[in-house]
């Protein structure tokens, strides 16, 4: 399987007036070519600070990149210039987000900005850029492209101006795609129109995904690989499967009961994950998610837990894996939908280093 | 026999009415709300939900139609005291964490101005002894109290609003999205707590939202809105179990669930308005096609949603 | 590596109360607790306080304790340079000028912040009602400020003080005629702004009332752009009877502002320069502190700068 990307040790600390944030803490996973990866987590997990490091978007005054390494498509872009970052940024790997009305120019007609980024990365004519422009712009499934092309952002809908940022977002055919929270702001189905959209032009082009979001039923419809995050490192990682039917992560349980099943009955209560997530100006010693934890370890508040591997390709950043941790039981939401998954390991496997 | 604590009778709320921009944001809705029950309304952007929620509770005017609480008429009343004392039983909880609270009060302040206004205590001690026992109530503590929004998380804001309402004893409270905005775990938190309050303030609630999941879960009935109108109106399982208007369908069809089987083989419904092919001899209106199922639609469409019900 | 993990002990369930979950860490601050951190951090402006502070103590200061008092004839020494004895020099009527840039600071600064302390409460009333009552009344009020605008200020100042004499107080009230407008503007614009907050509905529901909502709610969360205005209204009002005074209009010897002396110096120009060159300086100083901190006011009150 051939990597795109692969993200060894990342660490990222913010200097601001009430501390320095540690943003992200060690963060490590990889993307095969073609796959599509779902980066889950809630405010403060650092996901989307992990999709603007890949990018380099980082406002590197408060922001740093104190450790490790980002390997785009072969070649490490943590020590790349910002000029050098230009040439990659639209070709090798775009962005999508949350919001497309402020990352739409409100003044520019919406077939010039397509055009524009056409033209940075190729020579072509101005003709060609507008013929290429308009064929994404039906690509993307906005109707009546040709006239389209002359309108401004204003004159469409959030789910049309999601399906322009996309558009401007794959002009150039980048191999990576990441989308930081893409539909959170649409309406249900609009929703589902925008990722059935993302599916068919990740066949058609190629491209591998990155996709962020919190929403559980998003990642079960798009991801093929899912990487849970919590105060600034990944605790859980595995395919689509994995996570949802043998999650081992005691914030992963945390967060799938916390859904409400559509099927549950009025009398169980919710299972919510008390408190909420840590101050990360003063990162807590050992497993940061211990302290809203029923299944809290003495150890939890002592060392950081290592990875433990349960298949090739499920890893879990828990000292519950450890042998000499007690078998505990996931709540009941999770029990439900529990089940054995081919290749799982007898014993988990503790890694040494990275993943 | 269930109580009506509210009853909606074809409630208009059109926003630039007579102008060329006109918009029809609620267009002839009725239901009613049963005390201690509490009654979801979802739907998406533009559909009314909200206009609905804040036309109730007099924020907004009614062009037309009528919100009855307990037997009186809301927009008429015109006596201070009157309308003082509907402000006392009728609540609500808003959409935005971070735009629902003063940022320069105290949370002691913010949650007791209800009490403040209406009078509800004597001294200095008593105000400071009914918010810390608020704050507890939501699953906050005293320390709490002397502080300022912008210190807390989204959650914690979220429950601040819910202790605001309830300083004054409301019976009705309307929740305006008040989890749409926070974290999935911290949503759970909110809707356990709304759940608890319910059952021991025996609260009666309006929960609009647009998250399909968490609205079934703590609803006991749902109505579906759909550009200003109300399309369809059952019993929380009922609408999940058994959808009959092909817009409820659509909706219900469109929501990703957080299992990859279900994922792989769930095909979506497009919803097209054409399909009901109103003339002008139609007169769609809500017609219950089973106990307590309500469905928006014409005399045609109804004999054919209660085949349907029939034989689900 | 695995060995040194191995305590057993250490792998046991802890009880854990979750409850203490909800704590909040960080000491409290308040919204202007943070502004005013912020301001602190701007070295410049931080810089023009002091600078101002050193000035209003000067004003107040100097006069009372200066040998020399500002309408002192000393016909034998007009007109002298700075020296020892005038540490500012002579005028024509070889009064200290020293001390008399100093009387001149009390009636300027007294200008300035009075006329815009009167702008303020002119402007928050009006501009307050119009923007929360809206519709009709905001058009009618609003209205009334433009044609107002329209009429050039100079001249409306010029007429009121030919009709009500050229006293200081003729002139502070002659600049709050049109002053009030810009406060009332960016009143009514914050106004507008927040009345459709979620607080702000939040208030009317639990059955505020129309004083209530304004004065507690709307109002305060206004207060940084109406600050930062007022802040930049001074300087404008001290500049204004500076050019009023300096051509003529301002107000009568032997009172002495800042502009008066500059009228007085400019024809002394070429033989006396400290006449001039005094007054005009701490014109210009005290407005530069001014505007500097009315600046840095305004970038530690913007939200968008908060965490």
């Amino acid at each position: 399987m051939e990597k795109i990307l692969e993200i060894k040790d990342l660490e990222v600390k913010f200097h601001t007036q009430s501390g320095t944030v540690h943003a992200l803490r060690g963060v490590n996973f990889h993307l095969n070519k073609g796959e599509t990866l779902a980066l889950v987590g809630e405010s403060g997990s650092g996901k989307s600070v992990t999709a603007q490091a890949i990018m380099k978007l980082l406002p590197t005054p408060p922001a740093e990149i104190t450790k490790g390494q980002i390997i785009l498509d072969g070649e490490d872009i943590v020590p790349k210039t910002e000029k050098q970052m230009e040439k990659i940024r639209g070709n090798v790997v775009s962005m999508i987000f949350q919001d497309p009305m402020t990352s739409l120019n409100p003044t520019m007609r919406v077939g010039r900005q397509i055009d524009e980024l056409i033209m940075k990365n190729e020579k072509v004519s101005r003709q060609e850029a507008k013929r290429r422009a308009i064929e994404l712009l039906d690509m993307v499934g906005i109707p009546n492209a040709a006239s389209r092309y002359y309108q401004y952002p204003h004159q469409f809908s959030g789910g049309m101006r999601q399906r322009v940022m996309i558009a401007i977002a794959v002009a150039a055919r980048p191999k990576l795609l990441i989308a930081d929270e893409p539909t959170t702001a649409l309406d249900v189905t609009i929703q589902a129109q925008i990722l059935e959209l993302m599916k068919r032009l990740k066949e058609k082009l190629e491209t591998s995904i990155i996709f962020i979001t919190h929403d559980l039923g998003v990642v079960a419809n798009m991801a093929d690989r899912v990487a849970v995050m919590y105060a600034g490192q990944i605790v859980e990682i595995g395919t689509s499967d994995e996570i949802f039917y043998d999650p081992r992560h005691p914030y992963t349980w945390g967060l799938l009961s916390s859904i409400p099943s559509l099927d549950a009955n009025d009398g169980e209560e919710l299972h919510a994950i008390p408190g909420s997530p840590p101050d990360l100006t003063k990162p807590p010693v050992g497993d940061a998610f211990a302290r809203r934890s029923p299944y809290a370890l003495q150890i939890d508040f002592e060392k950081e837990p290592p990875m433990f591997q349960v298949s090739e390709t499920h890893f879990v950043k828990s000292w519950l894996l450890h042998p000499n941790a007690p078998k505990v039981e996931p709540p009941k939401i999770v029990q439900q939908r529990r089940r054995v998954l081919p290749g799982t390991f007898e014993h988990p496997v503790l890694v040494e280093g990275g993943l | 026999m269930a109580e009506k604590l509210v009853e909606v009778k074809h409630l208009k709320k059109y926003f630039n009415a007579g102008k060329p921009n006109m918009v029809k944001a609620i267009d002839d809705v009725s239901f009613d709300i049963y005390k201690g029950e509490t009654l979801g309304l979802v739907g998406e952007s533009g559909c009314g939900k909200s206009t609905t929620g804040r036309t109730i509770i007099r924020l907004y005017n009614a062009t037309g139609g009528q919100v009855l609480y307990q037997g009186k008429d809301v927009h008429r009343i015109k006596s201070k005291k009157e309308l003082k004392e509907l402000n006392r039983k009728m609540q609500m909880i808003f959409q935005d964490p971070y735009a629902s609270l003063n940022p320069r009060m105290k949370v002691v302040d913010i949650i007791a101005e209800g009490m403040d206004i209406h009078g509800l205590v004597k001294n200095k001690t008593e105000r400071m002894e009914k918010v810390v026992e608020l704050l507890e109530t939501v699953g906050l503590n005293e320390e709490h109290a002397n502080r300022y929004p912008h210190e807390f998380s989204g959650g914690q804001r979220q429950r601040i609003g819910i202790a605001r309402a309830l300083a004054v004893n409301p019976e009705f409270v309307i929740a305006d999205e008040p989890i749409s905005a926070l974290d999935v775990s911290i949503q759970a938190q909110v809707v356990n707590l709304m759940k608890r309050l319910q059952k021991e303030k025996g609260l009666t609630y309006l929960f609009i939202a647009h998250d399909l999941s968490m609205v079934k879960y703590i609803s006991d009935r749902i109505g579906v809105m759909y550009f200003g109108k109300l399309v369809e109106l059952a019993p929380s399982d009922d609408l999940y179990k058994h959808p009959l208007h092909p817009y409820t369908k659509s909706l219900l069809s469109a929501i990703p669930l957080p299992d990859p089987d279900y994922e792989r083989s769930r095909k979506r419904i497009p919803y097209d308005p054409s399909v009901h092919q109103y003339t002008d001899q139609d007169r769609p209106e809500m017609r219950e096609v089973a106990p307590g199922h309500f469905v928006y639609c014409s005399e045609r469409e109804f004999e054919q949603y209660k085949k349907e019900y029939e034989n689900r | 590596m695995t060995s040194s993990v191995g305590e057993k002990e250490k792998f046991v369930l802890v009880r854990q109360n979750l409850e203490e979950a909800e704590k909040i860490e960080k000491k409290s601050i308040s919204f202007w607790g943070d502004a005013f951190y912020r301001f602190r951090q701007n070295k410049l402006a931080m810089f023009c306080v002091f600078l101002l502070l050193v000035l209003v103590a000067m004003a107040i200061f100097v006069p009372w304790f200066s040998k020399y008092d500002y309408d002192t004839n000393d016909l034998m020494n007009t007109n002298q340079p700075p020296s020892a004895k005038h540490w500012f020099g002579t005028d024509d009527l070889g009064r200290d000028v020293f001390v008399r840039t100093w009387v001149g600071a009390r009636i300027s600064l007294t200008i300035g912040v009075v006329a815009a302390l009167i702008d303020l409460l002119i402007g928050v009333v009006w501009g307050g009602i119009a923007g929360y009552k809206g519709g009709r009344v905001d058009e009618v009020m609003m209205r009334i400020a433009d044609i107002l605008n329209g009429i050039p200020y100079l001249l409306v100042i010029i007429l009121f003080m030919v009709v009500f004499g050229q006293e200081l107080w003729t002139m502070i009230l002659a600049m709050t005629v049109t002053g009030w407008i810009n406060m009332a503007r960016i009143v009514r614009g914050q106004v507008l702004q927040l009345k459709n907050q979620e607080f702000v509905l939040a208030a009317r529901t639990l059955g505020a009332s129309f004083n209530r909502i304004l004065f507690k709610h709307v109002i305060p969360n206004a207060m940084g752009p109406i600050l930062v205005t007022l802040t930049l209204t001074i300087p404008s009002a001290i500049f204004t009877e500076a050019f009023l005074s300096f051509l003529g209009l301002g107000l009568n010897p032997p009172l002495a502002s800042w502009g008066t002396m500059a009228n007085e110096g400019l024809p002394a120009l070429e033989y006396y320069p400290w006449r001039l060159f005094f007054p005009a300086t701490f014109i210009c100083l005290t407005m530069f502190a001014l505007n500097v901190i009315g600046d840095g006011l305004r970038d530690a009150i913007d939200p968008r700068l908060r965490k």
